[in-house]
C-alpha cells in the first residue's frame, strides 16, 4: 500500500443529532508526523469529530480516511491503526498500572513474548515504571493521564487521538504529559490530534491549529499565523475570541460541565 | 505508513482472514475482558459473602416455613430439597442481573471508549464480559451448594452431577449478565437501570419453577414460565443437584434453551454495545 500523503483526510464529514448539526462538512487534512490541535468551546464539535474518526460514532455524511483507511468501510483497520485516550477516565481504577496495559496488549495483539518488554518499556516511559504494581485509584491525576497515554500507544500507532488530554490537571503534571507526548512524536513519528481549549497547550504543543465552532472550521493555521492574522500583539486568546466569537467557556450542556468536573475531581 | 518507525507491531496473525485465526483472535480477546474482570474479584471478594446472606435467609427461613405446611406438591421430595436448587438458580439471577451497571460505570469513566476503539471485535468484549460473570456465578454458587449441604438436603456428590451444577450455574449466570449488559446498552443511566432491574427480577424468579412447580401454576402463569429462561436452569440444577429430583422439560432442552440464549443474547449485546459511547 503506498503511504497515505495526510495521515488524517475528512472530506465533508457530518454527524447530525436530530435537528442539531454537531459538525458540518468538516473537510480537513493532518500531515504526517505533526501534532494538530481542534481548538473550540464546548459543543463546537471537537469531541463529535474525534469520535467518528476513531470509529466510535458512524458519520451522518461525509467521509474521512486515517492513516489511509476509510473509516466507515475499514473501521477494523483504522482501529489498529489508531490509539485513543478519551476525555474522560479510561483507565481502570481497580486494575494496577501494569495490569491495565497488560489488558491493552492482549487486546492489540502484541504477541506474548513481546508483552514484558513492551509494557515495561511504555511504563519506563511515562515514568511509572515504580508504581506499575500499585493500583490506579492511587494515582495522582498527571499518573493517570500518562498512563492512559501509555496504554493508548502500546500498539505504537500511527495516528494518535487526544481528548482533553490535560483536563483537570496541575500545571507541572501538565508539562510533563506535554514533554512526553513530544517526546513520543520524535520517538516513534507518530501524527497525535489532540482537542483543547488551553490557549497555552495549545501554543507549546501544536504545529497546526483548527479553532472550531459551532461545527464548522473557523480558522486554520500554524499558532504564529492565526496570531499574525489578527494584530502584532495578539495572543491566541485573542484569536480565539475573534474567530469563536466569545469567551472560551461559553456553551456546552449541563451534561458537559458535570462529566468535565467529574473527571478533574476523579483526578483529584 | 507513518508508523515505519522502528516498532510496527506484527500485525499478521491477527489480520489474516483466516477462520481459525479469527476464532483464537476471538477467544484471546474474550479471555484478556474476562481475566482483568476476575481480577478485581480476587481482590475484594466480599460481595460474594454478602450475596450469600440472602439465599441463606431463603433456605434457613422460608424454607424451614414452607416445608411444614406441606401445601406444595413436590413428590418424593422434601420441601426444602425442592427449594434447594431454586435458591441457588435465583442467587444467579439476582447477582446476575445487576451485572450491566457495572458496564454503565465503565461507560460513565470512558473504559467502555477505551475497549471499543481496540481492534477486539464487539462480541468478542461481551463474550468476555458473559464468561467473567459466569465465574463469579460459580464462585457463588459453591456457597449456595454447601449451605444446602449442610443443612441436610440429599445433594447428589457424583462427578457428574457436581459438574453439571457447575455447567449450569456458569451458564445461567452469563445468560442473565449478558441479558443485563443488553439492558445497560439501551438504558444508558444508572437511575433507570437500577429501576428496571428492580422490576426484573421478582417477575423472573416468581414467575418460574423456584420455589413451587409449575403443574401448580394457572395457565397464563404457566405460559410465562414455560419462556422463562429461569425454569430451564432450575429444572437443569434440581434434576443434577437433588437426589430423587425428576426433570419437567429434559435436562437436554435445559442446556439447549440456555445456550441458544447466551447466543443470541452475546449477538444482540455486541450489536448495540458501541452505543455505549455515542
Amino acid at each position: 500500500m503506498p503511504a497515505p500523503e495526510s495521515a488524517i483526510a475528512t472530506d465533508g464529514l457530518t454527524r447530525r443529532f436530530g435537528d442539531r448539526v454537531a459538525v458540518d462538512r468538516l473537510t480537513l487534512s493532518v500531515t504526517p508526523g505533526a501534532i494538530f490541535g481542534l481548538l473550540g468551546p464546548n459543543g463546537a464539535g471537537k469531541s463529535t469529530t474525534i469520535k467518528m474518526l476513531t470509529t466510535l460514532l458512524p458519520p451522518t455524511s461525509g467521509s474521512a480516511r486515517v492513516s489511509g483507511f476509510d473509516i466507515t468501510t475499514e473501521p477494523a483497520r483504522v482501529r489498529r491503526a489508531i490509539g485513543y485516550v478519551p476525555q474522560l477516565l479510561s483507565a481502570d481504577g481497580s486494575l494496577t498500572g501494569a495490569e491495565n496495559l497488560m489488558l491493552s496488549a492482549r487486546l492489540y495483539d502484541i504477541p506474548r513474548a513481546e508483552r514484558k518488554p513492551r509494557i515495561a518499556e511504555a511504563l519506563a516511559f511515562m515514568g511509572l515504571t515504580e508504581f506499575a504494581r500499585l493500583l490506579v485509584r492511587t494515582y495522582s491525576g498527571g499518573m493517570v493521564r500518562r498512563l492512559e497515554l501509555a496504554q493508548a500507544m502500546l500498539h505504537h500507532p500511527a495516528v494518535l487521538f487526544l481528548d482533553e488530554p490535560t483536563i483537570g490537571l496541575d500545571p507541572i503534571a501538565r508539562r510533563s504529559v506535554w514533554e512526553r507526548l513530544q517526546q513520543a512524536r520524535r520517538q516513534f513519528a507518530m501524527t497525535i490530534l489532540i482537542t483543547t481549549h488551553d490557549m497555552e497547550e495549545a501554543e507549546v504543543l501544536c504545529d497546526t491549529l483548527a479553532i472550531m465552532h459551532a461545527g464548522v472550521i473557523a480558522a486554520l493555521g500554524a499558532p504564529a499565523e492565526l496570531r499574525s492574522q489578527i494584530g502584532p500583539d495578539a495572543t491566541l486568546d485573542d484569536v480565539f475570541a475573534h474567530f469563536a466569537g466569545g469567551a472560551i467557556t461559553e456553551g456546552g450542556s449541563f451534561r458537559d460541565i458535570g462529566r468535565t468536573r467529574n473527571t478533574a475531581t476523579r483526578f483529584g | 505508513m507513518t508508523s515505519a518507525g522502528p516498532a510496527t507491531p506484527p500485525r499478521a496473525l491477527a489480520e489474516s482472514g483466516k477462520p481459525l485465526a479469527r476464532l483464537s483472535g476471538f477467544a484471546r480477546h474474550a479471555m484478556a475482558i474476562a481475566s482483568a474482570d476476575l481480577l478485581k474479584l480476587k481482590r475484594d471478594p466480599t460481595e460474594l459473602f454478602t450475596r450469600a446472606v440472602q439465599p441463606l435467609l431463603w433456605l434457613l427461613v422460608f424454607g424451614q416455613v414452607f416445608s411444614r405446611t406441606r401445601a406444595i406438591p413436590t413428590g418424593a421430595l422434601s420441601y426444602l430439597a425442592f427449594m434447594a436448587p431454586g435458591v441457588l438458580a435465583q442467587s444467579v439471577l439476582f447477582a446476575a442481573i445487576f451485572y450491566g451497571i457495572a458496564v454503565i460505570w465503565e461507560r460513565d469513566l470512558g473504559i467502555v471508549h477505551k475497549l471499543l476503539v481496540a481492534p477486539a471485535s464487539r462480541s468478542s468484549l461481551v463474550t468476555g464480559k458473559a464468561i467473567a460473570a459466569g465465574v463469579r456465578g460459580l464462585v457463588q454458587g459453591v456457597i449456595v451448594f454447601i449451605i444446602a449441604l449442610l443443612l441436610g438436603v440429599h445433594v447428589r456428590l457424583d462427578p457428574l452431577s457436581v459438574l453439571g451444577v457447575g455447567v449450569a450455574v456458569f451458564m445461567g449466570s452469563a445468560l442473565f449478565a449478558t441479558f443485563s449488559l443488553l439492558v445497560a446498552c439501551v438504558v444508558k443511566t444508572r437511575e433507570r437501570f437500577m429501576g428496571i432491574g428492580q422490576l426484573l427480577t421478582m417477575p423472573l424468579f416468581f414467575a418460574s419453577n423456584a420455589i413451587y412447580p409449575i403443574t401448580m401454576m394457572p395457565n397464563w402463569l404457566r405460559a410465562i414460565a414455560e419462556v422463562n429462561p429461569l425454569t430451564y436452569l432450575v429444572d437443569a440444577l434440581r434434576t443434577l443437584m437433588v437426589m430423587g429430583a425428576v426433570s419437567v422439560t429434559g435436562v437436554p432442552l435445559d442446556f439447549a434453551v440456555m445456550g441458544a440464549g447466551i447466543v443470541g443474547l452475546i449477538v444482540a449485546a455486541a450489536w448495540l454495545y458501541p452505543d455505549l459511547a455515542r
